[in-house]
């Protein structure tokens, strides 16, 4: 193993009431790519904090050889000097300033203290050419897709002759083709020599994109697989990641959805007032009871703006026509209040923007939504309070050493599983899911499916939207599927197929009948 | 390192030790570390006159108005908001009130009219923010000429307005009455009595969350460092019942800051309304997202802090037995600088209204003591600011660890 890049020697490191990581051993070689997988919670993202200096020399045990020499790094900018760099899955970026500002935040093109701007544009020309991104560097960046956030970042790492690049779940919330061309991008970064380690829960891109690959599990490295003719199958590590076999990850459901209609939506017009641009048009969809429909389409296709608009957002979005009814009781909410007192719900897609409140404890974040339920007089009944979220964690499988845990502090998958959870404890009769299982294991996945179709299964009813597509196809009863804010087809399950979906997702409104 | 090692048993032994305890809130333990060497300092500096019964009961009157102020800035705080009007508006509304009781208003038709009309202000401040979307540093600052400028409208005719009825004065230098003296001039009785109420109740609710914290297993400290945490609270209502009571017993000022205090901390921990204001303070879309109606619940938190102002304002006029044209000048900084040194987090989403008073505490010795050792005006105006900067800056620093 002289030929490794990195070795990461008895890893171990606590946090208050948990041990994130046991004993660790990691070992990179040069220019390869690293795939680093496991459960929620198993420590992949610490074990890269440690590496990034996030984690300071010091608040852990065991030892980091990089390019043959132990490192001891006390703050980012040590593990930068050194050529790594770590992309994260939430983007530190600014939106208002230019793709090239973006590139350079930190370490601008200066002399004397004077930045050179033709420099800087030139450098950064040169690193979206890299990159493969075709957009003008003079534009802010709030008006790109996450895809091409996500290339900037990498673009970023470039400018600083980085040797180490570290993603962090970075195709978690991009559509395939996005997926597609930033994976492309780090093969080509390897014939430059660029070793990388990505963590991901897509298995499917980790058996095709990945050399080696290291598993890990509840804090331990449980083992390294060679990959290097892609022999290893997603099935395998599966087996390493959960240590059992799951046969089907679309779990069966026992009983068929009925004939009742609980949410109907007609004629769904919407516009954004501060643009005036029409957003959404007149979009026709019903649910019925004990139903779990899908909505397909791409990033951008008007989906997570059509749950918002019907959930009573309408700050954000006015409606030009258009009536939704739930449970045959017409509803018409001008607060997201409205609906829930309705019986409606909404998992957002973003949980740390708009799910989530970070700096509280799970308790508070699991109530929050339904508090009239823990009402007594004026008073919250605080003991009933912990005895309800403490049983809905464990029925949810929310890895956390007590209730009391800050949610900041949970790993990506169990704060997912926190914001639905959330939401079950409203008990709603109709439950919007934006992206459930974005950034969760396959474990948690299948947990989640299982959930999904207990709770149809009890009357209630689901309308799911996803960008992947194979989800779609396991768990739906009947399909939309969204382009350019309206609804370009709509397919029973049986005859659903992706080329279908996709052949209908990239439908515009031209062709469209 | 022994340091996760000692975290780990102090996990599986279900406690936490007294060095834990420490250790998880430097920045509550730091903010009484810094009144206790305030006190020390100036108790040295001004020969015991600074701990003395009777300053220590000055202190406690020329706290009120401030810490008032501070209970509401902390909710405004909380949400991410601030309110800079509070000052000229105690100074506008203590005016008024002083007008009315020389009209030969009686206390009791004065004091709801002016808390009415505060919260009127705040109405209008709060319907500003929340529904025109004027944000709040606006408004307030806005709010700070109008209220000025009333003020100033009110004492023009007299200037100073002095208010001579007896139950006016009381609400901010009286005492409670005490039922008898012991051994003739010794302590106040009533005042000890209250104490000793106190303590029982202090003890019987610590004890009880304990109970409870056990029952529903949640992480609890140690029995040695409980037991060090019972002494010390009890000695503490011991001491200051003592010293109180050793002068001319409890002013009415602490009754009133101990029924503001108790009904803000009440409503912010036990009322879903209190769950909604750290919900909006810790993620506002969120908190929208969950149903929680941002709008109102934003006007009702500027609603009530326009109300305590109008009471700071009775207290402050109460105080000083009259009314003056420069009343209420810089009364937002005192409040400011107390919620923060009380721990409100500069982010929003964090604070407490008990440890509010801690802050306001901190603000009004430096006051008092440097009023003691006549260090002058502009010399006391500096040090404020630097406390007020470094607390923060701590503020910051311990959160992003
Ligand atoms: N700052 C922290 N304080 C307390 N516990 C933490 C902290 N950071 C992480 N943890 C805990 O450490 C464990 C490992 O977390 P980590 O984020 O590394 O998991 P992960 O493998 O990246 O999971 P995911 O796939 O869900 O992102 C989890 O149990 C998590 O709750
Ligand atoms: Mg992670």
């Amino acid at each position: 193993m002289n030929d490794a890049i990195l070795e990461m020697r008895n890893i171990s490191k606590s946090f208050p009431g948990v041990q994130a990581l046991d004993g660790v051993e990691f070992s990179v070689r040069r220019a390869e790519i690293h795939c680093l997988v496991g459960e929620n919670g198993a420590g992949k993202s610490t074990l890269m904090k440690i590496l990034s200096g996030v984690h300071p020399y010091g608040s852990y045990e065991g030892a980091i050889i990089y390019e043959g020499q132990e490192v001891r790094f006390q703050t980012i900018a040590d593990s930068e000097k050194a050529g790594i760099a770590i992309i994260y899955q939430e983007l530190a970026q600014f939106p208002e300033l230019s793709v090239y500002e973006n590139i350079f935040v930190g370490h601008p093109i200066a002399k004397d203290g004077v930045i050179n701007w033709n420099e800087t544009i030139n450098r950064a020309q040169q690193l979206l050419k890299r990159v493969r991104l075709d957009v003008n560097p003079s534009m802010p960046i709030k008006h790109l897709g996450v895809g091409k956030r996500q290339l900037i970042e990498i673009a970023k790492a470039l400018s600083k002759d980085v040797r180490l690049l570290i993603l962090d779940e970075p195709t978690a919330a991009l559509n395939d083709d996005d997926s597609e061309h930033l994976l492309d991008l780090l093969r080509e970064l390897k014939q430059q020599g660029v070793t990388s380690i990505l963590i991901s829960h897509r298995l499917r891109e980790v058996v095709q994109i990945a050399d080696t690959i290291t598993v890990l599990r509840d804090g331990k490295t449980i083992c390294t697989l060679d990959n290097g003719e892609r022999q290893v199958t997603e099935r395998d590590i599966i087996r390493h990641m959960v240590g059992r076999e799951i046969e089907n990850i679309y779990p069966p459901r026992s009983k068929a959805a009925s004939e009742e209609t609980v949410l109907d939506i007609r004629d769904w017009t919407v516009i954004d007032p501060q643009t005036g641009r029409q957003i959404l048009t007149n979009i026709n969809l019903h649910v019925n009871k004990g139903e779990i429909v899908g909505l397909a389409g791409l990033m951008g296709a008007g989906r997570t703006e059509l749950s918002l608009s019907v959930f009573g957002n309408t700050p954000k979005y006015k409606l030009v026509s258009g009536q939704i009814s739930l449970a045959g009781q017409p509803i018409d909410a001008r607060h997201p209040g409205d609906a829930i007192a309705k019986g409606l719900a909404y998992v957002t897609e973003d949980r740390k923007r708009n799910g989530l409140i970070l700096g509280q404890n799970i308790r508070f974040n699991l109530t929050i939504a339904a508090l009239h339920k823990l009402v007594d007089g004026a008073v919250i009944n605080e003991n009933k309070e912990t005895v309800e979220a403490g049983e809905l964690k464990e029925n949810m499988n929310i890895r956390a050493p007590s209730i009391w845990q800050y949610v900041r502090n949970l790993s990506g998958g169990n704060q997912q599983k926190t914001s639905v959870a959330k939401w079950l404890y409203a008990q709603p009769r109709m439950l919007i899911l934006d992206e459930p299982t974005r950034g969760i294991d396959v474990g948690a996945k299948f947990e989640i499916y299982t959930l999904m179709n207990r709770l149809v299964e009890e009357g209630m009813s689901i309308l799911m939207i996803s960008s992947e597509l194979l989800e779609v196809l396991g768990m739906s009863d009947r399909i939309y599927v969204m382009s350019e804010g309206t609804i370009t087809g709509e397919l029973p399950a049986s005859e659903a197929s992706e080329q279908k979906i996709m052949a209908l997702a990239t439908r515009t409104l031209e062709d469209s009948p | 390192m022994t340091d996760s090692a000692e975290k780990k048993n102090a996990m599986t032994a279900g406690t936490i030790s007294l060095r834990g305890l420490v250790r998880e809130n430097v920045r509550t333990y730091a903010m009484y570390l810094v009144l206790a060497v305030l006190f020390i300092v100036f108790g040295i500096a001004t020969k015991g006159l600074f701990l003395s019964p009777r300053n220590i009961t000055d202190l406690i009157n020329q706290t009120g108005y401030v810490a008032v102020l501070a209970i509401g800035m902390t909710c405004i705080l909380i949400i991410q908001h601030i309110d800079l009007s509070v000052g000229y508006v105690a100074g506008f509304l203590g005016a008024v009130s002083a007008t009315l009781m020389n009209r030969g208003w009686s206390l009791l038709a004065v004091l709801p009219t002016i808390l009415v009309l505060g919260v009127l202000i705040g109405m209008y401040q709060g319907f500003l923010v929340s529904r025109v979307k004027v944000p709040a540093f606006v408004t307030t600052l806005a709010g700070q000429f109008i209220f000025r400028g009333l003020l100033l409208l009110v004492t023009a005719a007299s200037g100073t307005i002095i208010v001579r009825d007896k139950s006016f004065r009381a609400l901010a230098n009286g005492f409670i009455p005490s039922i008898a003296r012991m051994g003739g001039d010794g302590a106040h009785l009533l005042t000890l009595l209250i104490g000793l109420a106190g303590i029982v109740l202090v003890i019987v609710t610590q004890i009880r969350a304990r109970r409870n914290r056990r029952k529903y297993l949640i992480r609890d400290i140690s029995p040695a460092a409980f037991a060090v945490k019972l002494v010390f609270l009890t000695s503490l209502v011991a001491l200051i019942t003592w010293v109180l009571a050793s002068y001319q017993g409890l002013p009415w000022t602490a009754v009133v800051i101990g029924i503001v205090l108790f009904g803000y901390n009440f409503i912010l921990n036990k009322t879903p309304l209190g769950r909604n204001i750290y919900a909006i303070g810790g993620n506002k879309e969120a908190a929208e997202l969950s149903g929680i109606r941002v709008e109102r619940v934003t006007f009702i938190v500027f609603a009530s802090m326009s109300m305590l102002a109008a009471l700071a304002g009775i207290m402050f006029t109460s105080r000083l037995a009259s009314a003056t044209p420069a009343a209420g000048t810089g009364f937002e900084l005192d409040a400011i600088a107390s919620s923060y040194i009380g721990g409100v987090a500069v982010s929003g989403g964090v604070g407490k209204v008990t440890n509010t008073i801690i802050g306001a505490l901190v603000i009004m010795s430096l006051t008092n003591g440097m009023n003691l050792l006549g260090v002058d005006i502009s010399f006391q105006y500096i040090v404020k600011g630097v406390i007020f900067v470094l607390a923060v800056a701590f503020d910051v620093i311990s959160r992003s660890k």
